[in-house]
């Protein structure tokens, strides 16, 4: 039931007017930081506020909700986030990754393929992949103007000359379309290779930072690297222990003080679905022979 | 004023605003498309797609600008009282409503600082008609290349060698709409 207390989707129009038309500038240069003027939202910084405002300004009443938490459907902030809409805009909301139309993101992209008819919407704490190198605003600004990004590349050199190879393992940088380096938000960089050429259109939304950013459908997106220290993307070397999914990202979990772990998928749809499809993994596996 | 200045707005601006901007978010997003937006239905000149845009992203801090036989009273009453928007020359504008040849020259409207390439006008040309066909496009938002009937391919192959500065535009004919971003590659067909 839609709480009639607020307008659609929470925002007034007027706030909604002013991120959607920052959100289409995103798209118009794909990978530059549009500032936009961010809301307070009723729920803190960091919980999504920015990806909040960028759905509320994308959703329509027949839309179909996701939300996650790296993967995970059922965490505090994706259960809050998805309520937060059931109550505000009425939209109806879902589980499956395929039956959605958007889906807001907290540093996952789903395992199962995106579509044309979805948009995927990224929270962002820190949008300036640049910030940790240059704290001024105003010099960072600069070196996205001139195309200035050699730091970047000392930082990932320096990663190989500490570690002997690139550390980096998530928030890894990208350049979009041969031009602006972005940050593609702290997903896992095993996610990396599906921003390239997706068929949904993706949004980024940092509320703190006041910033939105966008990759149209089908764009080049290339993870920095070097000739002789190529990008990887990495995950665990395990099996999933539930679903037995050897291509998914996995979370490690402690399970008992004697230091036993297990590997599960950090997609639960994804590893859900594959349970109900009957695939087993090592711990299902041995919970039925017992 | 007339009394038709205070008709034709959004009949419920929340929903309608956001189904509209969909379409012209997708749209813009995939350029070579054509989406419908409806629930618009400002004065002649202006068609409802164009209305539409209007309605869905202008208000009192966006500029906008009337060129050509869109600078009527009436269009001008209409978006005041629905928007607020302030009309204002071609420099100074955010929007630019107005058919081909009225825009022209497009080097009067803004394209940006290297700095701040978002501030950019949007230019919303009313086109006689709008198909898939014509000129080529490609880039992002693009699966290999697209087809659209452009009134002209040289200011748009001039505006993207100025990338990532550089106007971006919509086309409208009737209720429908097209997406032209400035980051869009067009070859002659």
């Amino acid at each position: 039931m839609t709480d009639q207390s607020y307008n659609f989707a929470y925002l007034d129009e007027q706030t909604k007017r002013m991120i959607r038309r920052a959100i289409l500038k995103g798209i118009a240069v794909p990978g530059y930081q549009v500032p936009f003027a961010s809301r307070e939202m009723p729920m803190p910084y960091g919980w999504g506020t920015g990806g909040v405002q960028v759905t509320a300004a994308c959703l329509t009443p027949e839309d179909r909700l996701k939300v996650i938490d790296q993967g995970a459907d059922d965490t505090t902030n994706a259960v809050s986030i998805r309520k937060f809409f059931q109550r505000t805009a009425g939209v109806a909301t879902t589980e499956a990754t395929a039956e959605a139309t958007l889906i807001q993101t907290r540093h996952r992209i789903p395992e199962h393929p995106l579509t044309e008819d979805q948009i995927l919407v990224y929270q962002v704490p820190i949008p300036e992949p640049l910030r940790f190198l240059e704290p001024r605003e105003t010099e960072t600004r600069k070196m996205h103007s001139l195309e200035e990004y050699g730091l970047m590349h000392v930082k990932l050199y320096e990663d190989i000359a500490r570690h002997g190879s690139i550390a980096t393992s998530y928030a890894y940088p990208v350049k979009v379309e041969g031009r602006y380096v972005m940050d593609p938000s702290p997903i896992p960089k095993f996610d990396n290779p599906k921003l390239g050429d997706c068929p949904a259109l993706q949004l980024f939304g940092a509320g703190r930072e006041q910033r939105i950013y966008a990759l149209p459908p089908h764009t080049q997106v290339v993870s920095l690297d070097f000739d002789d220290h190529p990008f990887q993307a990495t995950k665990a070397p395990h099996d999933c222990d539930l679903c037995g999914a050897s291509e998914s990202y996995l979370d490690e979990v402690i399970v008992d003080d004697a230091g036993n772990r297990m590997f599960v998928c950090s997609d639960t749809d994804f590893c859900r679905s594959r349970r109900e499809a009957g695939h087993a993994g090592r711990l299902t596996m041995q919970e039925a022979a017992e | 004023m007339t009394p038709d200045t205070l008709t034709g707005g959004f009949a419920t601006p929340p929903t309608d605003s956001a189904r509209a901007f969909r379409a012209i978010l997708d749209a813009l997003a995939r350029p070579g498309t054509i989406r419908t937006v409806d629930g618009a239905e400002p004065p002649a000149p202006l068609s409802s797609a164009a209305g539409a845009v209007a309605l869905t992203l202008l208000d009192g801090t966006t500029p906008v600008h009337l060129a050509g036989d869109h600078d009527t009273q009436d269009l001008r009453d209409w978006l005041t009282f629905h928007t607020g928007a302030p009309l204002v020359a071609a420099a100074e504008a955010a929007f630019a409503f107005g058919t081909w040849d009225a825009l022209l020259p497009l080097d009067r409207f803004a394209i940006g600082t290297p700095e701040y390439p978002d501030r950019a006008a949007t230019l919303v040309i009313e086109m006689p008609n709008l198909h898939p066909e014509g000129a080529t496009l490609r880039g992002p938002g693009i699966k290999g290349s697209a087809y659209l009937s452009l009134p002209a391919t040289a200011p748009f192959i001039a505006n993207r060698s100025l990338f990532p500065l550089g106007f971006d535009a919509f086309l409208t004919c009737g209720n429908r709409i097209a997406g032209l971003p400035r980051s869009t590659i067009v070859r002659d067909a």
